[in-house]
């Protein structure tokens, strides 16, 4: 990759997500997006991204900006915060009428490892009669697609996840293991660019987006973060990752951040 | 210093435990079957017991079998570290006391978050 390709690479992750992408990391950039120019039919990098900016091909471009988005993820990162936001979001939900309906969103669930944790939580955690509705996004269509299968490899399920809820919440398929179907039926899917309106999307009483603000740019941290707040429940909680540090946050923000991953602190 | 005790009948994969292990702060020792590693126990309980499933003589499950009988025999966390990747085998090993389960090829950090998961760390 030239470095004119590598800086159009950063500037267009930038403009469509936000994403922080440093030029200088050559073989990064080389290691995300040579599979997808090879997925593409493309003979060499520079072929597709040459491709991508003499037809304006929208297409090429978000599967460029997703191979970029991060996609590091694992079972139960950081177990404890991860168990006390989703028991706390029971306790909170045990005071309501009946009727209501408990809303989780996991957003940029990436490859399905955190909304099916919190899945895995709620199936043992959950007084019968609850009602639930868990929302899981991410900003590629191919990890949602991989999300959404609960197909994962023999290494994938030995990131986090403890041997007894391997067995108690997967079955083995091939040389695979798969989400058990009872856990698969309780997530519900959605491609969402988190910098994009989402207001019509909510309310809900607990949202997840760990490890997601430390990955973007400045403006448009306080431009995600500003879209999820939007999207809570009065009352509801947003967790944060460990990174996912928010100089400037408003009174009214922390509060609403206040259950934010420990580690953060 | 913390003790955990490799069980595997081969030396190859003796060696990168122990180099992972010793990565970890593990004081390591080793053992080629489990008449070996029954005796290791007997003469001091390890904190940590990597544990294989296949060897000759005595099966890693008839090893955890008769250590969980011996006084003492509940201290250790044991860690099966195998290539068994079916999941009956896997709840066989959990019912009769294993801590956590590993399926071979691992890495260094499967096997420190399976030995966090087990207490161990």
């Amino acid at each position: 990759m030239t470095p004119q390709d590598r800086a159009a690479v950063a500037a267009l992750c930038a403009e469509r997500a936000g994403l922080r992408v440093d030029p200088d990391k050559e073989y990064l950039l080389e290691n995300r997006l040579g599979p997808v120019a090879r997925r593409e039919g493309f003979g060499a990098l520079s072929d597709m991204l040459q491709a991508m900016r003499d037809r304006g091909d929208e297409r090429l471009a978000w599967a460029t900006v997703e191979a970029m988005s991060p996609a590091e993820t694992a079972f139960f990162r950081h177990p404890p915060s991860l168990e006390q936001a989703v028991a706390q979001a029971l306790a909170d939900f045990a005071g309501r009428r009946e009727g209501q309906t408990l809303r989780i969103w996991v957003a940029a669930c990436g490859a399905g490892q955190e909304v099916y944790s919190v899945a895995m939580l709620l199936d043992e955690l959950a007084p019968a009669g609850v009602t639930i509705d868990l929302c899981a996004s991410d900003l590629s269509e191919r990890r949602l697609e991989k999300a959404r299968s609960g197909v994962y490899s023999q290494f994938e399920v030995q990131r986090g996840l403890p041997a007894q809820r391997l067995v108690r919440h997967f079955e083995k398929r091939d040389d695979s293991f798969v989400v058990a179907q009872r856990i698969r039926q309780m997530v519900r899917w959605r491609r969402v660019n988190l910098l994009e309106d989402l207001s019509p999307f909510g309310p809900f009483d607990l949202v997840l987006c760990r490890n997601v603000l430390g990955g973007l740019l400045e403006p448009a941290r306080m431009r995600v973060l500003g879209n999820l707040t939007e999207t809570m429940a009065e009352d509801g909680r947003l967790v944060l990752g460990a990174g996912d540090v928010v100089p400037g946050l408003t009174a009214h923000e922390q509060d609403l951040g206040r259950a934010a991953d420990p580690r953060a602190a | 210093m913390k003790t955990c005790l490799v069980v595997d009948d081969s030396r190859v994969i003796r060696k990168v435990a122990r180099r992972i292990l010793e990565d970890l702060g593990f004081e390591v020792a080793e053992a080629a079957d489990g008449a070996d590693a029954l005796a290791w126990c007997a003469t001091a309980m390890p904190d940590a017991i990597l544990l294989d499933w296949n060897m000759p003589g005595m099966t890693g499950l008839e090893v955890l079998r008769r250590l969980r009988r011996e006084p003492g025999g509940d201290v250790p966390r044991v860690v099966f570290c195998t290539v068994e990747n079916e999941l009956d085998r896997i709840r066989e090993a959990l019912a009769l006391g294993a801590n956590e389960y590993i399926m071979k090829p691992f890495d260094g950090d499967i096997v420190a978050g399976k030995l966090a998961m087990a207490g161990a760390l």
